[in-house]
């Protein structure tokens, strides 16, 4: 079984572009990483894509095909959805076609736009992950169904909104300087306690911002990186994916992430790592206490300790395990199907030390921690620096 | 004019049922529950599933007051979506009958059927006992 390298990684500016469409932010980032890989659109062997609500904001369906050419590929393209997931599944997918020799060279990435439709339909187009008849038709919206999940943890394990606020403050922090995020200023604890209510406890600032973006990877096996003389020195080392019923009403766990916890596993067991390996990690924080849930999945915290870990300055820059060095969905953005692969974009950089905050990491193994609906579908990756 | 014309068979059952005071839910034969509509339980694939009476009362597991909605709930707002154990079965649907910020974790409730402001569409609907 070969090995999977990272060749290369490409983002657009990720935040309000309702004039960009699809098509044309996949063709920026896709060129991207094909520049940076150094290799050339022909030697591509597949495209794997994850697009989510592409049907209601572009009224666009059949885009594997459609970004495909996007990308300047004469090669066969596949839409992989699953909801904010999407990409991390089309990463996971590409991973096991390299390693089991069914192609060496695949273009994996996302793109979604939410901008043109205005928030109240956002919300609507946003809510159809989750399940319609238990769920949407209650009037869960996915901010709410968070605050369900937020509201169950604080009643099982304590904390504050305060300790959700810290994560908010320490991720817009992070985004300070990462041209590609779309929030780029520093927000206080105040800030964000005192920002509108959205569904109680989460309030504006718990929650990612609508944006539109694309990004894409190219990933390669070991052998075309040796015969092309690739500057390629992170691989992908380890997969896991984990899924849960998807109506919170019909999980076992209401703050707790078993899909996220399974992935997790299975990632680890795959590259034979643990969680104290882990040097850096990009996780899902749609919403903050997403993220909270993110860390005890991850195994980096017991269930209900990580809820003070930005607080205590653990998960921050400078803290033992920087979590979201690129602002994380917070404050760099969630352009839903996107964001898998912007995540491996953006360790990969951590990693090979050409990031902004690279100068954080303090170690070689980073994950990356991508997660559909309210955590019905999750993908894990573990990245590390070729030795 | 409303979304949903079409009739979803189990959960439109599952509706009526309670509107007619006569709510159920599906228990397997390994005594998990689940909402209609399903062949197979959810929690061990089991297709031996028969209805059961919903209890009378449930408790607020966890909830939360929606302020931003999506269109169809626009006018609702704001409301409290609330996740409601039943013992067996768990079920998603709004709080009636008490102020927003009166709502707490382990208030008991009882089912009902009631309509949404926005676009009168049926709804699941829970009141305090
Ligand atoms: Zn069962």
């Amino acid at each position: 079984m070969t090995g999977v390298r990272v060749a290369g990684v490409g983002l657009t500016h990720f935040g309000s572009h309702p004039e960009r469409t699809g098509r044309d932010l996949f063709a920026e980032a896709s060129a991207t990483a094909l520049d940076d890989a150094g290799i050339d659109r022909s030697l591509v062997e597949q495209l794997n894509y994850g697009n989510f609500m592409g049907e209601l904001s572009e009224h666009q369906g059949h885009q594997g095909p459609l970004m495909a050419e996007a990308a300047g590929l004469d090669a066969p393209a596949t839409r992989y959805e699953s909801a904010c997931a999407s990409s991390g599944v089309a990463v996971r997918e590409a991973v096991k076609d390299v390693r089991n020799g069914e192609a060496d060279v695949v273009l994996v990435g996302g793109a979604e736009r939410m901008n043109n439709l205005g928030t109240a339909k956002t919300t609507e187009a946003l809510a159809i992950a989750a399940d319609d008849l238990y769920e949407v038709r209650a009037g869960m919206t996915f901010p709410a169904a968070y605050a369900l999940m937020a509201q169950a943890y604080f009643e099982q394990y304590g904390g504050s909104r305060e300790d959700l606020a810290e994560i908010a403050v320490k991720n817009h922090d992070n985004a300070l300087g990462n041209e590609f995020a779309q929030f780029q200023r520093e927000i206080s604890v105040e800030d964000a306690l005192d920002a509108p209510m959205v569904a109680d406890p989460l309030g504006l600032y718990d929650a990612c911002p609508i944006t539109d973006g694309a990004s894409a990877i190219v990933l390669v096996s070991d052998e075309f990186a040796e015969q092309h003389d690739l500057d390629a020195p992170v691989s992908i080392t380890g997969t896991g994916q984990g899924g849960d019923k998807m109506a919170l009403q019909d999980r076992e766990y209401l703050a707790r992430t078993p899909a996220a916890e399974k992935a997790a596993e299975e990632a680890y067991d795959d590259a034979g790592i643990d969680a104290t390996d882990v040097s850096v990690a990009e996780v899902h924080d749609c919403f903050t206490i997403a993220e909270v849930l993110a860390l005890e999945a991850l195994d980096f915290y017991a269930q209900g300790e990580a809820i003070g870990a930005a607080a205590r300055g653990e998960t921050t820059r400078d803290g033992g395990l920087p979590i979201n060095l690129s602002g994380g969905l917070k404050a760099k953005g969630h352009p839903v199907g996107a964001t898998g692969t912007s995540q491996i974009t953006e360790l990969t950089r951590l990693l090979r030390g050409d990031h902004h905050n690279s100068d954080a990491v303090d170690g070689d193994v980073g994950v990356a921690h991508n997660a559909g609906g309210t955590v019905a579908s999750t993908t894990v990756h573990v990245l590390e620096v070729n030795q | 004019m409303k979304r949903h014309d079409a009739r979803d068979d189990g959960f439109d059952d599952f509706l009526d049922a309670i509107e007619s005071g006569e709510g159920f839910y599906l228990e397997c034969e390994n005594g998990h529950g689940s909402l209609p509509p399903r062949r197979l339980c959810p929690h061990c694939g089991s297709d031996e599933l028969a209805e059961v009476a919903l209890p009378e009362t449930g408790t607020i597991e966890t909830f939360t007051v929606v302020r931003v909605a999506a269109p169809e709930f626009e006018a609702d707002t704001p409301y409290v979506t609330a996740v409601v154990d039943f013992g067996g079965v768990r079920a998603t649907g709004q709080m009636r009958g008490v102020e927003v910020d009166a709502v707490e974790t382990g208030m008991e409730v009882e089912a009902g059927i009631g309509e949404t402001e926005t676009t009168g569409e049926r709804i699941l609907v829970f009141h305090p006992r």
